[in-house]
């Protein structure tokens, strides 16, 4: 049964290999190796490679867009308070502006006011003054007139001469007085 | 009855030429028998295969490249990786095609039509075996050194005294079973799934041919036929694996600092 008679095909033993199958099976194998190792798993690797990157690619590109708008988010937030703060001072200086004019005009108003009273004030007083003077003269002469058609007789002249009427007034003025 | 002729020529009890069929064309004997001309398809194929569904590769893969793809990942990821290590991917091509190699080879046994796997002649598996051995020889000597592989490899951290047994040990299964048991299980599997099927098909059709009262046997006989051709897929993806996956392993071994 064991005998080496690889030739021929009468008689094999299975365990010993036939050196022409050697060179065939080395030679096919070789090319397979070479072609497969050289041309195709190596840009299989480059695949995988190309295919990480996008995808890694892809996650850093939404990082970044995630942390640009986070930083935008940010940016108008303190432009929103700034503009906050910014119209809070604007209308406390309204505020306070217009309390100041109010007051300025007031105070103006006041002012106009009281010069009107004085001036109406004065006014009175100097026609006041008018007045009793003319009036001192009236009544004189109206009370010369009334005892010279009582008496019957003109006492114009004499009055004036001695000052009699004048005299009665001032003493009525202090009389009304005291 | 045609079947029962046929039968009468059945060639029985199967033997070992069974295995050594003769040349395609007259006078050229081992160069062009059915197993030569297998192994150049199986080349054939595996070249036309990888080269049509990786002309144009894309980053989202079609179909085909994606088949392609996961063979070469699986491998990549699952054995080498696995077994070696980051390191591993260098060597992923290499296992790659070993194992796309070994397995349609190896399929080519159960295949209908063909049923005869190359791997059942030990020269295929010693070629193979012979490539893992240098391999992984080479590996270890280019990443320690000569000498500091010799000594990773033979020494292993054993009392001194033990040591005159244990080397000589290490050496055997290290340098010398290991090439032998690569290429000897894979070439026994394979040659005893063939043996099997021949021996339950051409059975079925002796017992047809011996007496009526056996001929139904045949049928049972034929039925185990199919059921063993099952088991032998089975055992035809396992070898692959075994051989792709066990060469990784030794050249684990090799690139490791420690043994």
């Amino acid at each position: 049964m064991f005998v080496f008679a690889a030739e021929g095909g009468e008689e094999h033993n299975p365990i010993i290999p036939i050196w022409q199958e050697i060179v065939v099976g080395t030679v096919a194998f070789a090319i397979l190796c070479y072609v497969l190792m050289k041309f195709v798993f190596p840009r299989m690797e480059q695949t995988f490679k190309a295919r990480v990157e996008a995808i890694e690619g892809g996650i850093k590109r939404a990082e970044s867009a995630q942390a640009e708008a986070n930083q935008l988010l940010e940016q108008y937030k303190a432009q929103l308070a700034e503009a906050r703060t910014d119209a809070a001072r604007i209308r406390d200086d309204a505020r306070a502006d217009a309390e100041g004019i109010r007051q300025d005009v007031l105070a103006k108003a006041r002012e106009e006011s009281d010069r009107i009273i004085a001036a109406g004030k004065e006014q009175l007083a100097a026609e006041r003054q008018t007045i009793v003077r003319e009036l001192r003269a009236e009544v004189g002469t109206i009370a010369v007139d009334l005892a010279s058609k009582i008496v019957g007789e003109s006492l114009a002249d004499e009055a004036r001469r001695k000052g009699t009427v004048e005299r009665f007034l001032s003493d009525l003025e202090s009389a009304g007085a005291r | 009855m045609s079947v029962r002729s046929l039968a009468s020529e059945v060639p029985w009890p199967p033997s070992v030429d069974d295995f050594y069929l003769p040349s395609v064309v007259d006078g050229a004997y081992p160069w062009l028998t059915k197993v030569t001309i297998l192994v150049w398809i199986a080349a054939a194929a595996l070249i036309v295969f990888f080269l049509v569904t990786y002309r144009n590769p894309q980053l989202v893969p079609t179909k085909r490249q994606w088949l392609a793809e996961s063979v070469y990942g699986f491998v990549r990821n699952n054995i080498a990786k696995d077994m070696i290590g980051h390191e591993g991917v260098r060597f992923a091509p290499y296992l790659t095609t070993l194992f796309c190699f070994v397995l349609l080879t190896n399929l080519f046994g159960i295949i209908p039509g063909i049923q005869m796997s190359p791997n059942s002649h030990i020269a295929f598996p010693t070629i193979l075996a012979v490539i893992s051995y240098v391999l992984f020889n080479y590996v270890g000597i280019r990443q320690h050194g000569f000498a500091k592989y010799m000594k990773a490899s033979l020494i292993p951290p054993a009392p001194w005294y033990i040591l005159p047994l244990l080397v000589p040990i290490e050496f055997a299964s290290t340098f010398l079973f290991r090439p032998f048991t690569l290429a000897v299980r894979l070439f026994a599997n394979m040659f005893a799934g063939h043996m099997i099927l021949l021996v339950f098909t051409l059975g079925g059709f002796v017992m047809l041919n011996s007496s009526a009262l056996l001929a139904p046997v045949s049928l049972v006989s034929w039925l185990m036929a199919i059921a063993l051709t099952f088991l032998e897929a089975l055992v035809v993806i396992l070898q692959a694996y075994v051989f792709t996956v066990l060469t990784a392993s030794y050249v684990q071994g090799a690139l490791a600092e420690q043994h």
